[in-house]
């Protein structure tokens, strides 16, 4: 099995190739975080700049945001969600593909950071990891966990763990999909009545800021102006009213149905720990049940809302 | 003891449910007075945050009716609206919006009579329902109770 270090190495030969042959400008991957458990966004343009990639597994940042920003030849180093998401771009005509070339690298799923902190409050100094386990360590302490333990929540249901479908290269060993979602608790939650169903969402975004993290964190907002930022009409207040927030997120999830990879990257940037992704996922199940779509899969696919079958059902509409 | 009166939005294409309320109206169709129309050029045009700032603003319920499908006057719009009032409804239902809350219905502008009994219908639905508290913005305390 590959370890990390390997991998780190073949993204870096991987990237420095690329700049050389003048098949990308700039390569955006990863580097160290100035603590421990992060990673940072590395934009490598030189060959120097390219020693600094790094893998690991606290590379939860969707790095795929970043692409409809750059006009010029980019090289995206992504796990299996990133490329999903990178593809959606282009299927939306956000990225050129010919402007696009994928460094896709096999992905065992990304830890919760939070989790981690949350279960080990001494400060560390040092986190280190292999394959199978996390090691922290800190002022005359050291600890391990074991890293199947500490895997984000959208990482145990992933389908897309290796982008070899669609990445212009695969780095590391190909890891098999997990099985997906079975969406067993919101099935079960769709039998409660109106006002449980109320109380659960509005108990989620009870927290909410509104600093809109989440927003810019995700690989599929894009739009130049956002409708939280909109004055004329002014859709939603500015004040810390709950409907105004409730609203953002119902129309948040709302505007990335049938194109959501499920990347986590709006749960990892919220400062208040909210599970952002239960307003996604009731729209995911709905979308995968009606039209059988699971996006950023391929590169021909036509998303859901921008499309129609003639005999679509809809036998709430009288 | 008085009846509840719900206040419902109405999002009608110009092209069908417009016409037959319009046909409803000059056939001496009796219906409730329960709803205020817009008027849209087509359903497609619907764009969800409407529906969630006339909740929002306070609507007791929210209506939105349009051309059968294959009838749209601009040949699909119907069609790709269909899709998203399917995400809609779900989205909305499985948050906790009351069933009956949000209606849906496609009305071509010769069916005045559809008109008149899906109109009853709705408002019978809301109705039932009872007022929005759930889904509408805290008005501001500006005292204008006591002033009105």
């Amino acid at each position: 099995m590959m370890s990390l270090e390997e991998i780190s190495q073949k993204i870096q030969a991987s990237a420095k190739r690329l700049l050389a042959e003048g098949r990308a400008e700039v390569v955006i991957g990863y580097r160290r975080g100035t603590t421990p458990l992060t990673v940072a966004p590395h934009f490598a343009r030189t060959a120097e700049d390219c020693d600094q990639l790094v893998w690991s597994s606290f590379a939860k940042i969707n790095l795929a945001t970043y692409l409809p920003k750059y006009p010029g030849k980019v090289a995206l180093v992504a796990k299996g969600c990133d490329a999903r998401s990178a593809v959606g771009q282009v299927v939306e005509n956000q990225v050129l593909r010919e402007n696009l070339y994928i460094i896709g690298v096999a992905c065992n799923g990304m830890v919760d950071v939070e989790r981690i902190l949350a279960g080990e409050p001494r400060p560390a100094f040092e986190a280190t990891e292999d394959q199978a386990t996390i090691k922290l360590s800190g002022e005359g302490w050291i600890t391990s966990l074991a890293r199947e333990e500490v895997l984000r929540r959208n990482c145990r249901v992933c389908v897309s763990r290796t982008p070899s479908a669609t990445a212009d290269e695969v780095i590391g060993d190909q890891t098999e999909p997990l099985s997906a979602d079975d969406f067993a608790d919101l099935k079960e939650l769709a039998g409660r009545s109106p006002a449980d169903k109320l109380a659960y969402f509005k108990g989620l975004v009870k927290e909410c800021l509104r600093c809109y993290a989440c927003r810019n964190a995700c690989p599929l907002c894009y739009c130049p102006v956002c409708f939280v930022d909109e004055t004329r009409p002014q859709w939603l207040g500015k004040s810390q009213d709950e409907m105004d927030t409730f609203t953002f997120h119902v129309l948040r999830a709302f505007h990335c149905a049938g194109r959501c990879t499920s990347c986590g990257a709006c749960e990892t940037a919220c400062p208040m720990d909210i599970k952002l992704r239960e307003f996604n996922r009731v729209l995911e199940s709905e979308v995968q049940k009606d039209w059988q779509y699971t996006p950023g899969l391929t590169w021909d696919q036509k998303p859901p809302l921008t499309t129609y079958r003639p005999d679509d059902e809809a036998e709430f509409i009288k | 003891m008085s009846q509840f009166e719900p206040k419902i939005v109405a999002f009608f294409c110009n092209w069908c449910t417009y016409g037959a309320a319009d046909l409803a109206g000059v056939s001496r169709l009796d219906y409730p007075p329960n709803f205020r129309v817009v008027r849209l050029p087509c359903t497609g045009r619907l764009n969800p945050k409407y529906i969630l700032e006339a909740f929002k603003l306070g609507a007791d319920g929210v209506w939105v009716s349009g051309c059968h499908p294959g009838d749209c006057h601009y040949i699909s719009g119907n069609y790709y609206a269909r899709r998203k009032f399917v995400l809609l409804h779900h989205m909305l239902e499985a948050i906790g919006l009351e069933p009956g809350r949000l209606n849906f219905s496609w009305i071509s502008s010769a069916e005045a009579t559809k008109f008149q009994e899906v109109a009853k219908d709705v408002v019978e639905k809301v109705r039932a329902c009872g007022p929005n508290i759930n889904f509408r913005k805290a008005e501001l305390e500006l005292g204008l109770s006591e002033v009105a």
